[in-house]
Formats: C-alpha cells, sequence, structure tokens
C-alpha cells in the first residue's frame, strides 16, 4: 500500500474541481491513457486576466487525482505570470509530499498547467528541438533535462519516479545517463562558486543552523562550529552526542555530508576537544 | 465495518483449527524434535502427522514432503536442484506469466549464462503445447509452469505438460501455490516431479511452504545444515507452523468440494453481476481452465489504484494489476502478455474468494463496485460522450 498523506487521500476522496470549464480560454492534455495516467485541465480568466476558474479530468491513481485537484485549488486566483512559476515540487509539498515513486504525477500537473497557459498564449505546444528519449513513455530530451535540473535529480531511477521516462523496456537507460551526467556538469560551476573563509563559515553557520542540528536535537545531542581552517571544519559535539559512540559516524555521514553538499564538497569535518 | 476481504489469493486467513493446533507448540511443546528426550521426542511425532497431512492433499507420500519457509524458497530449491543435479544443462524453460518467485530467479540464472525459454500465453492466458514441445532441447534441464495463475486463475495443464517433458529426460517443476486446496491434486496420477506450495494461501500461516520432490528425483539441497528433513533442507523445524499447515491442509481436503461447489457459485454470481450492472467491463482469462475461486475483471477508463482504494472506503479488499499498484509503471506482466489492451489493463481488479466468503460480502460488493466505477469514470477525460455511447449499446 502505498504511503500517502492526510491531505492526497483526503484530495483523492473529496476532489476539488472536477469536469471541464465552459468556454475555456486555455485548455490541454498531457499523458495518454496507455501511460496509465492523463490529465486534462481547463481554466478560464477573469476581467483582470487572473485565474477565475480551472477544471481537471484525470484518469490514473489517487495520488494522480489528488494532484490534479491540488493544481487546480493553487492555480485559482492566479496571474499567468504566477501561475507559470508553480512547479511540481510545489503541487507536491500543496498535498504535504508524495511517494517518490508518484512524483510523476505532479510533474503531470505542471506539465499540463504549462501547456494550458500555453495554449491561451498561442505559444507552441511542442518545445523545438525536443527530441523522444522514452519511446514506452513518449518523454523527451528536454522534459528529462527539467525535471533533472528542478529536483536535483541524480539517478536513472529518480528521473523514472518523476517523469516516468526508462519505466518501461528500459531501452533508454543509457541515454537517460548521460541526460543527466549533462545537466549535472553544466550545473555544477554554477551552484558552487569559489567561496571566501568569511563566505563558508557563513554558509556551514546557516546549514548547521537550519539543516543539521533541528535534527541532532531531536535525538537530544547538539553540535557547535568551533573554527573553519581551510577546508577543515572543527566542531565539539554537546549533549547526547558527547557520550554516543555513534556520534563519529553521524559526524561524517551526516553532518559532512550535508555540508559538503549545502557549501562545498571539498569540506572534511573534524572533531576537536571542547 | 466488517472486513469483505477478497484478496485471497494474496495471503488467507489462518483456520480457527489451524490456530488452535498450533498454540501449544509455541509455549508449553516448545522443544526441538531433534532432541533425544522425550519432551522434544513428542513435537518429532506431531512432525510425523502433519507430514501425512500434507502428503494426504496432494496424494503424495510423507517422505516426499519437505517443508520450507514459503513457497518462494520451495521455487528456488527445485529449479536450483535441478540445475545442480543436471550441471551440463543450461536451459530452463518457463512461461511470461509466472509468479515473480519463477520470473525473476530465472532472470537472475539467465543473467549467470543459463539460457531461459519464456513460452507465451494466448489472449486466454493459456499455453500453446506445441511451442512447449518445440522449446524442449537436450540442453533443457528443467520445465517449470505453473499450475494457477496467481492473476486470472487460469489453470495450465501441467499434468500433460509433465508427461511431454518427461518424454525427453526433462525435469518437471509446477509452482502449484495458487492451486494447491482449490483443485484436486493427485502426484499418483501425474509425472510431476516437483511442486511449490505455500502455506499462507491455504489457511495455514505465512512463513511456512512446501517442496515435494517424487520419490527416486535426484535433489540438491538449497538450505545446507543439519540433517532436518532428511538432509534435504537444513534448518530447525519452524513446528507451530508445521503443525498448524498439516492441519491446513487436512481442512483442505475437505474443503475441496465446497470449493469448488458454494465458492465457485459465489464467484460466479459476483462476476456476473458486476458485468451486468457496469458496462465496458470484461473477465481477462479462460472462463473454464480456471480456479474457482478467482476472478480478474477489466473496468475499462478508469485506473485500478483508484478502485482499491475506494473500496477500501468500505474495507472491501481485492487487488488490482493496475501499474500505480504494481509499483512498476507497466501493468501486470500477465496481462501484457495475455495482450489485454491498455485501456483494460490499468483498471483490472482480481476478486479472489475463500470458503469464508458469505452470500452478504459478495452481494454487498455488488452493491458498492458500481458506483465506484463510475464516479471515477466521470473523472475520466476518456469517459466521452461517445464511450459512453458504446457503453450504453
Amino acid at each position: 500500500m502505498w504511503e500517502y498523506t492526510d491531505k492526497v487521500r483526503e484530495h483523492f476522496l473529496n476532489p476539488r474541481n472536477v469536469g471541464e470549464v465552459d468556454n475555456p480560454d486555455g485548455v490541454a492534455e498531457v499523458g495518454s491513457i496507455a501511460c496509465g495516467d492523463a490529465l486534462k485541465l481547463s481554466f478560464k480568466l477573469d476581467e483582470n486576466n487572473r485565474i477565475k476558474e480551472a477544471k481537471f479530468k484525470t484518469f490514473g491513481c489517487a495520488s494522480a487525482i489528488a494532484s490534479s485537484s491540488a493544481l487546480t485549488e493553487m492555480i485559482k486566483g492566479m496571474t499567468l505570470e504566477e501561475a507559470k512559476k508553480v512547479t511540481n515540487q510545489d503541487i507536491a509539498a500543496f498535498l504535504g509530499g508524495l511517494p517518490q515513486e508518484k512524483m510523476h504525477c505532479s510533474v503531470m500537473g505542471k506539465e499540463a498547467l504549462e501547456k494550458a497557459i500555453e495554449n491561451y498564449q498561442g505559444a507552441p505546444a511542442k518545445e523545438p528541438g525536443a527530441q523522444i528519449v522514452c519511446e514506452c513513455f513518449g518523454v523527451t530530451d528536454r522534459e528529462i533535462e527539467r525535471a533533472v535540473r528542478e529536483n536535483n535529480l541524480t539517478s536513472v531511477e529518480e528521473v523514472t519516479n518523476y517523469t516516468k521516462a526508462g519505466g518501461g523496456c528500459g531501452n533508454c537507460h543509457d541515454a537517460i545517463q548521460q541526460i543527466i551526467d549533462r545537466v549535472r556538469a553544466e550545473a555544477k560551476p554554477a551552484v558552487r562558486p569559489k567561496l571566501t573563509t568569511l563566505q563558508k563559515i557563513k554558509m556551514i553557520e546557516e546549514a548547521l543552523e537550519r539543516e543539521i542540528r533541528p535534527s541532532l536535537k531531536q535525538d537530544g545531542g547538539d553540535i557547535e562550529l568551533i573554527d573553519v581552517v581551510g577546508n577543515r571544519v572543527l566542531v565539539a559535539v554537546r549533549g547526547a552526542c558527547a557520550s554516543c559512540k555513534a556520534s563519529d559516524i553521524t559526524l561524517k555521514q551526516f553532518v559532512e555530508v550535508k555540508l559538503r553538499d549545502l557549501v562545498s564538497p571539498d569540506l572534511i569535518i573534524e572533531e576537536v576537544a571542547p | 465495518m466488517k472486513t469483505v476481504y477478497l484478496d485471497n489469493n494474496a495471503t488467507s486467513q489462518v483456520a480457527p483449527e489451524v490456530l488452535e493446533a498450533m498454540l501449544p507448540y509455541f509455549h508449553d511443546l516448545y522443544g526441538n524434535p531433534s532432541s533425544m528426550h522425550s519432551f522434544g521426542g513428542q513435537v518429532a511425532q506431531k512432525l510425523r502427522e502433519a507430514r501425512e497431512q500434507a502428503a494426504a492433499l496432494i496424494g503424495a507420500s510423507p517422505d516426499e514432503i519437505i517443508f520450507t519457509s514459503c513457497g518462494t524458497e520451495s521455487d528456488n530449491a527445485a529449479i536450483r536442484s535441478a540445475l545442480a543435479t543436471h550441471p551440463e544443462r543450461r536451459h530452463i524453460v518457463t512461461s511470461r506469466v509466472e509468479h515473480p518467485a519463477i520470473k525473476v530467479l530465472c532472470a537472475h540464472l539467465a543473467s549467470q549464462g543459463y539460457r531461459v525459454t519464456e513460452l507465451p500465453v494466448d489472449k486466454n492466458g493459456l499455453l500453446d503445447m506445441e511451442q512447449l514441445v518445440e522449446s524442449l532441447t537436450p540442453d533443457t534441464a528443467v520445465v517449470s509452469l505453473m499450475w494457477a495463475n496467481n492473476e486470472t486463475g487460469v489453470i495450465f495443464p501441467v499434468e500433460k505438460a509433465a508427461e511431454l517433458a518427461h518424454e525427453r529426460g526433462i525435469l518437471f517443476h509446477t509452482d502449484a501455490v495458487q492451486s494447491a486446496g482449490k483443485i484436486p491434486i493427485d502426484m499418483k496420477r501425474n509425472k510431476i516431479d516437483m511442486i511449490s506450495i505455500s502455506g499462507h494461501k491455504l489457511h495455514a500461516p505465512k512463513g511456512i511452504g512446501i517442496l515435494y520432490v517424487r520419490k527416486g528425483t535426484k535433489f540438491s539441497p538449497f538450505l545446507i545444515g543439519g540433517h532436518q528433513e532428511r538432509g534435504r533442507r537444513g534448518g530447525t523445524e519452524n513446528t507451530p507452523s508445521i503443525i498448524g499447515l498439516g492441519k491446513a491442509c487436512e481442512l483442505a481436503a475437505r474443503h475441496l468440494e465446497r470449493e469448488n461447489t458454494e465458492v465457485k457459485r459465489l464467484r460466479d454470481k459476483l462476476e456476473s453481476e458486476l458485468l451486468a450492472r457496469i458496462p465496458q467491463s470484461r473477465v481477462n482469462g479462460d472462463l473454464r481452465q480456471r480456479l474457482p475461486n478467482t476472478t480478474n475483471i477489466s473496468f475499462e477508463y478508469v485506473e485500478g489504484e483508484g478502485i482499491l482504494l475506494l473500496m477500501n472506503e468500505y474495507d472491501i479488499c481485492a487487488s488490482s494489476g493496475s501499474a500505480c499498484t504494481s509499483g512498476s509503471l507497466q501493468p501486470s506482466h500477465v496481462l501484457r502478455a495475455m495482450g489485454v489492451p491498455f485501456t483494460m489493463a490499468h483498471g483490472s481488479i482480481r476478486f479472489s474468494l475463500s470458503i469464508y466468503t458469505t452470500e452478504e460480502e459478495i452481494d454487498f460488493v455488488i452493491e458498492k463496485l458500481p458506483p465506484i466505477i463510475e464516479r471515477l469514470r466521470n473523472m475520466s477525460p476518456y469517459w466521452t460522450s461517445v464511450a459512453k455511447a458504446c457503453a450504453a449499446v
């Protein structure tokens, strides 16, 4: 059984805005019955060019129906510029999260929204030059690139969870991996600029505050930044961590991994006596 | 609300008589049957009885019964033994619709250099026996074909298939997990070398299974250790479960007729009423060569997970071959092998009954399901005016 949040369940059992808008301004249909899910989205604007009405019809599982329902609720009252900024993560977040394997339902919502807006604005429906990569589910390289970029995906399996690409015969796995490698290679320099020591300390402190200390505190532990010397991050452990035999592992596998991810891949964490 | 459990091909309730038979062996009679003292010895006596009960269900002799931990272990042990005892042969014949216990095992063996032939099935899920014959070569070590399909209930003519294999000196194994206790099995009247049975599909607990190995068939153990099961499966016996399984086999033999009359009648009622009340629905799998307790029905233009979750609101339990419920992105390999169109495969629901299923439960499902399908169809972009018109004809 899938682990759905109460919000997903609630939107599945009581979906909002089912149907089709009369005389819609924008309409789009994505997915197909062969793929196992499909969504038809239509919307109407008010006199201020805000979305007055949005409706959906969905063929698919509970999370596809819930994602569609969530999407229509979210975009009501938005201008098209605002609606364009809605991402698949926003849809998933609105529902309190989706299982990894179901993230493609939120991506389907995002795609339908984008296409419906294009339909209204008269923009080309298909991105120019896009090539089908996954024949089974008709997913293009552009779609995969975007999912990798926006969701920071690193593996073929993740790409399948988000876009369905690669979920059929598996012939395109190499091609998907190449796209992942390409996008990640592009992304690196932008995400990881050379840091001054001061910037580094600030970012480490922020990462500790936001991402690391709250988790440690849940287990009664804590951590304090003592100094940063080059790439060596000197810390002292506090609370339950100080007497915990596994604190080395926590430092290496959690704190260091997090800091490398959030600040700089060269960081080395070291424990010092307080 | 009472749970309406129509998912007995997934697992079944432990029969009250089975539980009662097991209970003393957890606490009071916990001895090891291998011990020298009579405290353990009395358990060994009880295991002998269970082995006789299990053998009786399938017309085997007790020393042909090996107790294992589950159907999957039995399948693994059987196939690996066949390969180990015929090391010069590198070919396995199976079908496209096997349970993962065989399907994934064979894929794994293929990655280790074995050649695997997966026989196709027709649109009713039936085998082409001519293709089976054509697939058999001097290099074939074993043929493994399921007795009855877990998703559709379709029955393969395994007794005939075993003869064809035997004529060519090839071992024959069948996964009988779904057929044991549901249709008659008599090992005295067939030539099948090995069969796998799972306890929890016939009202014994989970975690216990049987591998039948015909007397005279060479066997190479899968689990190596102590002398248990006459050296064919090491590991201290799961005494309460074996005793429970023995009791369950005895009950299954007694209930076999009811399974094929009363359970079948309820299954047929459920099937015909649903088909009559819900347009654009159809049964997957051959209607005659089929288990008495199983029906697999497709409801076009809707997706199975949604149906299951809405039925879940009424505490009705069934399962689906849709992509969304399988954890993969493609619908069930069984329905795909049968060429069931995608529009149908995604909306397939399997109902599997047991002797504990009541008429009231069946009536309840017949009442609740049609509005569920209608509700989901009204949400579906494919349930267009055209589709509705087709359905009305």
